[in-house]
C-alpha cells in the first residue's frame, strides 16, 4: 500500500480548490495594481493607498462576518440595515456616555443577529428569507425611530468617534487598523480553533456534520450572532467617519456589496469552501477598481456600477470555469 | 433497550421493540426495510426520541436528545450512506470536535494529523491524512468513517450497513477491526442485509418485522432460511422459493444490439468491450470503482466515452445526453434514486409519465387521461401499494418507489434497458418481486444490462455475466460456469497492484456534494 | 434515509384526514389573511370599501405581481433573479427610443431587448455554471448603470397617448396595468398547471440531476425561465414608464426584487424549487399591497408597515412548512 505523495503544506493554501480560486483574485489583483500603476502616477502613492484601505475598511469588516455566514453555506442580507441600527443606537445612547454608546448599539445588534440564527436554526426556514426579513424590517424600524433624519452623536463623545471614523495611529488610519485587527483574528479562528473548523463542516456537509456530534444549532446562531454585532460595530465606526453622523439610510445595499467581495475572494456559495483572505482580496479588488475610476477621472460616475457588475460577472464566470476544469481534470 | 414505542405521524413505527447487547458481542439486527431497524438505532443515538419505553446503558436509564449526547454516553455509530465532510482532510473527518490543542488552546495540527495517522495505520491503512477526503474513493470514506467511529473509544458500536460500498478486501479489514473491538469488549450492533456477512461474524440475531419485536437467537440455532422467514412472515419453505435461481438461456444466438467496442472513458473505464443480445439479461460483475456504472452511463447517454464505439441495432451511435439515449430506446434505471431518481414532490403519477411526457399531451397539454391509462396499468402490473397515483413518490417505501421508477422507464416501451444496482436498500419481499418482472420482461424481448454488486442477484437473474476489473472486461461466465467463485476466482486472477491512495473519487457511486447549489 | 417515508398502508383513516385537512388550511391560509385584513380595513378605514380603492391597491401592486410571476418561475427552477429592477431601467430607457413607431412594435421591441439580457442571464447560469445570485447580482449593479449612463441620470419624458394608455388607461373603469396582470397571470398559469413546461419546471427544481437523467433539457429549462422573468420585468419597466410618461432610469423598479421575492416567497413556492405557485404569488403580492394600503391610507408611516411586512414573511414561510 503507498502514501500519497503531494503534501500540501500547511497554512492558508489548504484545499486546492481554494487555492486555485484564490490565486484567480490575487492574480487578478496584481495585474490591476501594476496596470494602475503604470497608467496613474497618484496611484501607488501611500496616500492614495491608504485612502483605499480606508475607505473599503468598513465595507471589508462586514465582509469578514459575511465570509463566515456563507462558509456555513448561509447568507445575511440585514447586515447593511443592522450598520444603520448600530450607528442610530449608538448616536440615540450617546448622551449617556461613552459606554452605552458604544455597548448598547453592538448588544442589540448581536442579538438580532442571534433572532436571525435562531429562526434559521430551529424553524428550518432559509437563510435568505429570514435575513431579508430581517433587512426589511430593521430598515422599518430604523426609519421609524429616526423619522428618516440623521441623528447625531452628542458633543459629549464626538471626540471619540471622530477618533474612530478618522483618527489614524503611526499613519495608518483607525477603521483600516481595525479591519486589520479583525481579519488576522478571523483568520485564526477559522484556521486553529474549533469553532472555525465547525464553520467549514457545517458549509462541508452539515448533516454528517450533525451526526459527527457538533451542536450544528448552537454554531448557526453563533455566527449570526457574529455577524450582527460586527455589522454593528461598523455602524458606529461609519458614523464616526461621517463627523459624528449616524444616516438611517446607511449601510443601504452593502449586503450585496459584501457578498460580491466574499465571492471574488473564492468562498463558495454553497459553503464549505474559502477563506477570510480571498475576502481581503475580493474588497480590495473591488476597492481599487473605483479608485482607478476616480483617477481615470474622465468617465461620468455612472460607469461605475457598470464597471463594478461586469468585472464582478467576468471573475465568476472564470471562476466557474476554473473549478469545471478541475472537475474534469480529477476524472483523469 | 425495552419496550420502545416509537410513532410518526399516522404511523407507529415501532411498537414495544425489544434489543438487549452483551458486553463484547456481535449482535446483528435484522429486518426488512420498514420494519424499524433504522429507526431503533436511530433513537438509540439521539436522532429520534422515544414515545414510549425505557433504554438502559450499563446500568444507568438514558434518554438522548441529539447524536452528542450518545457519544458522549459511548455510543459511536456508523452510518449506511457515508457521511463526510467532502473537502475536509482525513484527519478532520476523524477527529473533529476532538481535534487536540496546543497549550495556548489553539490546534495542534501537527498532532491531529500523527494522530489520525495512526488510527488509520491500524487498520491496515496508509494514506496522507492532510488530503480532503474527497480525492480519495468511497471505500476509503467508509474505512474513514470507521476509523471515526472506532478512535472513540465507544462502549458501544452501531454499524449500520457498513459494507454496501465496501469490496471484499475491504470487508476483510472492517471484520477484523469488529474482532479487535470484541477482544477490547465492545459491542456491536451489526445492521446488513448481507446474510453472509451476518453469519460471517455476528454471535445473535434480534429480528424485527412490521415495527415489531419477532425474536432473538445465537446465529448457531438459526440456518438463513427460517431467518428470511421470520423476517417476512411466511413459512420456511416459501422463502426458500424467493431464491431460485434462473434458468439458463443461451440468447448468444440472438441478434446483437449493442455492441461496445475498446470504450474509454474517465479514468474509470479504461477498455471494455462486450454485446448485448435481444431478449437477454447481461450481468455486469465487478468491484467497486470497476467501472460498471460509468460504461453504463455511456450507453445511456449519460457520459460520453472518450474513445471507442458503440453500436446500436447495427448503426454507430453517439449519445451526447440523455434525451438523445431515450429517444433511440435506451433506458437507465440509475442506482441512486433518491438523488438520481425520483422527483420527491411530484405524485407518482407524474414521475411515471416524465421521461416521455409528450407522449401524453397534445400541443403541449398534458392529457391526464392518457397518463391514467398508463400509469393505472403500471401501479397494478409492478404491484405498487398506493391508494392513488396522486400521491407523492416521496411518501413510498424504497421498494415501491424503485417500482414507480422502473414504471417510468418503462413506460417508454425500450428496446434496451439498464438497471444499476434494482434492488439496493430493498427488502426481501419486494426484491423477489422486482426479480420477477426482470425475468418477465426479458421473456417478452426487452435486452437488460443488469449491474449488481451482489453476485447472487447476477446469478439468479442473467442469462450471462460479464466481469469487470478496473475498468476493462476480464471474462465472461456462461451457463453453468456462473458462480460466486468463477467470477472471484477471475477478478483474483486479473487483480493489479492496488492503490489506496490516489484513487480519484466520485466514481458514479457518490453524488456531488453540491447537490442544490442556489442558496 | 428513506426509513422515515410514511408507510401509508400504516395510516389509520383518522390520521389521513388530519393530514388532508392541514393540507387544505395551508392553501386556504393565504386568502383568508387576505379577507380578514379587508375586512378589519372596511371597519376601520375611511372610504375602504369603494371600487375605487380596490382598483387602485391593484394598481399599484400590478407591476410588482409582474415582476413576481416571473420571479416565480426561476424560483421554482431553484434559481433566483436579483436583476429584475435594473431589467426594468433598461425596458424604461429602451422603449423610449421606440416611440416613433406603433405601441406593438414599441412592446415587442423593447422585451426582445431584454429578453436578451434573460438569455445572458441563463446562459451563464446554466451553461457556464455560475451561481444565480451572483450572476444576476452582477446584471443588476452593471444593467441599472447602464441605463443611468444613457440617460446621463436625467428624466426622460414624453407623450405617445397610445403608449401611455398602457399603463394609464381603462377598461370598464379596471386600470389596464391590472388587466394586463391578470392576464398574464392566467396564460402564466395555464402554462404551469396544464402544459408539459409546467411539469419540467416543477421537476427541475425539485430533483434537477432526476430531471436531466430523465430526458429532460434542463439547460434549457432554466434559459427559458431566465428569459420570461427578464420579459415580465421588461413588460413591468414600460408600464411603468407608460403611466408616469417618463424614463426613470434611477428610481424605476428600486428594491423590486426584494418586494417580488417575498411575494413568491409568501405565496407558497418553495426558494429550494418545486412547484411554481401562481396564484400564490398573485395573492402574497396583494397582501403586501394590501398592507402597505392600509398603513397608508390611515396615515401610518411607511417605516412601520416593513416591519409588518418583515413578520407576515416569516410566518408565511413557516406555516408553510409545518405540514412538510
Amino acid at each position: 500500500m503507498k502514501s500519497v505523495v503531494n503534501p500540501l503544506s500547511g497554512g492558508i493554501w489548504r484545499t486546492s480548490g481554494a487555492f486555485l480560486q484564490k490565486q484567480g483574485a490575487l492574480v487578478a489583483l496584481i495585474l490591476l495594481v501594476i496596470f494602475a500603476s503604470v497608467r496613474y502616477d497618484a496611484f501607488l502613492t501611500s496616500v492614495n493607498i491608504l485612502n483605499i484601505l480606508k475607505q473599503n475598511s468598513m465595507i471589508g469588516i462586514v465582509a469578514i462576518g459575511m465570509t463566515f455566514v456563507i462558509l456555513m453555506r448561509g447568507i445575511d442580507l440585514s447586515v447593511g440595515s443592522l450598520l444603520a441600527l448600530g450607528g442610530i443606537l449608538a448616536a440615540m445612547l450617546s448622551p449617556y456616555g461613552l459606554a452605552a454608546a458604544l455597548i448598547v448599539p453592538i448588544v442589540v445588534t448581536a442579538l438580532l443577529g442571534a433572532v436571525n440564527g435562531l429562526i434559521i436554526a430551529k424553524m428550518r426556514i432559509e437563510p435568505f428569507i429570514v435575513t431579508l426579513a430581517m433587512m426589511i424590517g430593521v430598515r422599518g424600524v430604523v426609519y421609524a425611530v429616526t423619522k428618516e433624519k440623521t441623528r447625531t452623536i452628542d458633543d459629549s463623545v464626538t471626540d471619540f468617534f471622530v477618533m474612530l471614523g478618522n483618527g489614524t495611529f503611526i499613519g495608518i488610519p483607525v477603521p483600516v487598523w481595525i479591519f486589520l485587527v479583525i481579519l488576522a483574528a478571523a483568520v485564526f479562528i477559522l484556521r486553529f480553533t474549533r469553532f472555525g473548523r465547525n464553520v467549514y463542516a457545517i458549509g462541508g456537509n452539515e448533516d454528517a456534520t450533525h451526526l459527527m456530534g457538533i451542536r450544528v444549532d448552537r454554531m448557526k446562531i453563533a455566527v449570526y450572532t457574529l455577524s450582527g454585532a460586527l455589522s454593528g460595530f461598523t455602524g458606529i465606526v461609519l458614523a464616526g467617519r461621517l463627523g459624528g453622523a449616524a444616516q438611517p439610510v446607511a449601510g443601504n445595499m452593502w449586503e450585496l456589496d459584501a457578498i460580491a467581495a466574499v465571492v471574488i475572494g473564492g468562498t463558495l456559495l454553497v459553503g464549505g469552501r474559502g477563506n477570510v483572505f480571498g475576502t481581503f482580496i475580493g474588497v480590495m479588488l473591488l476597492g481599487i477598481i473605483l479608485n482607478i475610476i476616480n483617477l481615470q477621472g474622465t468617465l461620468d460616475s455612472w460607469w461605475q456600477p457598470v464597471i463594478r457588475g461586469t468585472f464582478l460577472l467576468l471573475i465568476v464566470i472564470v471562476q466557474a470555469q476554473l473549478i469545471k476544469r478541475k472537475k474534469e481534470q480529477r476524472r483523469q | 433497550m425495552n419496550d420502545i414505542v416509537k410513532n410518526f405521524p399516522g404511523v407507529k413505527a415501532l411498537k414495544g421493540v425489544r434489543l438487549h447487547i452483551r458486553k463484547g458481542e456481535v449482535h446483528a439486527l435484522m429486518g426488512e426495510n420498514g420494519a424499524g431497524k433504522s429507526t431503533l438505532i436511530k433513537i438509540l443515538t439521539g436522532v429520534y426520541r422515544h414515545d414510549e419505553g425505557t433504554i438502559v446503558l450499563d446500568g444507568e436509564e438514558v434518554a438522548f436528545k441529539a447524536p452528542v449526547e450518545s457519544q458522549q454516553k459511548g455510543i459511536s455509530t456508523i452510518y449506511q450512506e457515508v457521511s463526510l465532510i467532502p473537502y475536509l482532510s482525513v484527519t478532520e473527518n476523524i477527529l473533529i470536535g476532538r481535534e487536540p490543542k496546543t497549550g495556548l488552546g489553539a490546534i495542534n495540527w501537527k498532532k491531529a494529523h500523527e494522530q489520525a495517522r495512526a488510527i488509520l495505520l491500524e487498520m491496515g491503512i496508509d494514506i496522507d491524512v492532510r488530503q480532503p477526503v474527497n480525492v480519495y474513493s468511497t471505500a476509503i470514506h467508509q474505512m474513514v468513517s470507521i476509523a471515526r467511529a472506532v478512535s472513540m473509544q465507544a462502549k458501544l458500536v452501531v454499524m449500520d450497513e457498513p459494507t454496501s460500498s465496501l469490496d471484499d478486501h475491504e470487508v476483510e479489514v472492517l471484520f477484523r477491526v469488529i474482532r479487535k473491538l470484541k477482544d477490547d469488549g465492545v459491542s456491536i450492533i451489526f445492521v446488513s442485509h448481507r446474510l453472509d456477512e451476518i453469519y460471517t461474524v455476528c454471535d445473535r440475531i434480534t429480528v424485527l418485522r412490521d415495527g415489531e419485536y419477532v425474536g432473538t437467537w445465537p446465529i448457531q440455532e438459526l440456518p438463513q432460511n427460517r431467518l428470511i422467514a421470520h423476517m417476512i412472515g411466511k413459512s420456511e419453505s416459501e422463502a426458500a422459493q424467493l431464491t431460485r435461481m434462473k434458468e439458463t438461456e443461451d440468447k448468444t444466438g440472438e441478434k446483437v444490439v449493442v455492441k461496445l467496442e475498446g470504450i474509454r472513458q474517465g479514468n474509470r473505464v479504461t477498455d471494455v468491450s462486450f454485446e448485448l443480445h435481444r431478449g437477454e439479461v447481461l450481468g455486469l460483475a465487478g468491484l467497486l470503482g470497476s467501472g460498471r456504472t460509468e460504461t453504463a452511463k455511456v450507453v445511456a447517454g449519460v457520459l460520453s466515452a472518450d474513445s471507442g464505439t458503440i453500436r446500436y441495432e447495427d448503426a454507430p451511435v453517439r449519445f451526447r445526453s440523455p434525451r438523445q439515449a431515450i429517444k433511440a430506446g435506451i433506458a437507465m434505471c440509475t442506482e441512486n434514486r433518491k438523488t438520481e431518481g425520483i422527483i420527491p414532490n411530484m405524485s407518482i403519477r407524474e414521475n411515471i409519465t416524465l421521461a416521455n411526457l409528450r407522449q401524453f399531451s397534445r400541443l403541449g397539454f398534458v392529457s391526464r387521461r392518457k397518463q391514467n391509462q398508463v400509469v393505472n396499468e403500471f401501479i397494478e402490473r409492478m404491484g405498487i401499494k398506493t391508494p392513488n397515483a396522486d400521491q407523492k413518490i416521496k411518501n413510498l417505501s424504497g421498494g415501491n418507489q424503485q417500482k414507480v421508477l422502473l414504471s417510468r422507464w418503462l413506460a417508454l416501451q425500450p428496446n434496451v434497458l439498464i438497471l444499476d444496482e434494482p434492488t439496493r436498500g430493498i427488502d426481501v419481499g419486494a426484491k423477489a418481486e422486482i426479480h420477477a418482472i426482470i425475468q418477465e420482461l426479458a421473456r417478452s424481448g426487452l435486452s437488460i444490462l443488469l449491474i449488481s454488486s451482489e453476485f447472487d442477484e447476477l446469478i439468479h437473474n442473467s442469462d450471462r455475466i460479464v466481469v469487470l476489473r478496473d475498468g476493462r472486461v476480464i471474462g465472461e461466465l456462461k451457463g453453468g460456469e456462473r458462480t460466486e467463485d468463477n467470477i472471484m476466482k477471475l477478478i483474483a486472477e486479473h487483480s493489479s497492484h492496488k492503490e489506496w491512495g490516489g484513487e480519484k473519487a466520485n466514481d458514479g457511486h457518490e453524488s456531488e456534494a453540491a447537490g442544490n447549489e442556489r442558496v | 434515509m428513506t426509513d422515515t417515508n410514511l408507510k401509508l398502508q400504516g395510516m389509520s383513516a383518522s390520521d389521513r384526514r388530519a393530514l388532508a385537512a392541514g393540507e387544505l388550511a395551508k392553501r386556504f391560509a393565504l386568502p383568508l389573511v387576505i379577507i380578514a385584513l379587508v375586512v378589519l380595513n372596511a371597519a376601520v378605514t375611511n372610504n375602504f370599501l369603494s371600487t375605487n380603492t380596490m382598483w387602485n391597491i391593484l394598481l399599484h401592486v400590478s407591476t410588482t405581481t409582474l415582476v413576481a410571476i416571473g420571479m416565480t418561475l426561476v424560483i421554482a427552477t431553484g434559481g433566483i433573479d436579483l436583476s429584475v429592477g435594473a431589467v426594468m431601467a433598461l425596458s424604461a430607457v429602451f422603449c423610449t427610443f421606440l416611440l416613433d413607431y406603433p405601441v406593438v412594435v414599441i412592446l415587442a421591441g423593447t422585451m426582445l431587448f431584454c429578453a436578451l439580457f434573460g438569455l445572458l442571464n441563463g446562459v451563464v447560469i446554466s451553461y457556464i455554471g455560475v451561481q444565480p445570485i451572483i450572476a444576476t447580482l452582477a446584471l443588476m449593479i452593471a444593467g441599472r448603470g447602464i441605463a443611468q449612463v444613457i440617460t446621463d441620470g436625467y428624466l426622460v419624458t414624453f407623450t405617445h397617448p397610445a403608449f401611455e394608455a398602457l399603463g394609464k388607461g381603462k377598461l370598464w373603469s379596471i386600470p389596464a396595468p391590472v388587466i394586463i396582470m391578470f392576464l398574464v397571470a392566467v396564460l402564466v398559469y395555464i402554462a404551469v398547471r396544464f402544459m408539459t413546461f409546467g411539469r419540467y419546471v416543477e421537476a427541475v427544481g425539485d430533483n434537477e440531476q432526476a430531471a436531466n437523467l430523465a430526458g429532460i433539457n434542463v439547460k434549457k429549462i432554466k434559459v427559458a425561465v431566465y428569459i420570461l422573468s427578464a420579459v415580465f420585468a421588461s413588460l413591468a419597466g414600460m408600464i411603468e414608464t407608460a403611466r408616469l410618461a417618463a424614463a426613470d432610469a434611477t428610481r424605476i423598479g428600486e428594491l423590486i426584487e426584494m418586494d417580488a421575492i417575498a411575494a413568491v416567497v409568501v405565496g407558497g413556492t418553495l426558494m429550494t424549487g418545486g412547484k411554481p405557485r401562481i396564484w400564490g404569488t398573485v395573492l402574497g403580492a396583494v397582501l403586501m399591497g394590501l398592507i402597505t394600503a392600509t398603513f397608508n391610507m390611515n396615515n401610518i408611516p411607511y417605516s412601520y408597515s416593513l416591519v409588518i411586512k418583515a413578520v407576515i414573511i416569516v410566518a408565511a414561510i413557516y406555516f408553510q412548512r409545518e405540514n412538510k
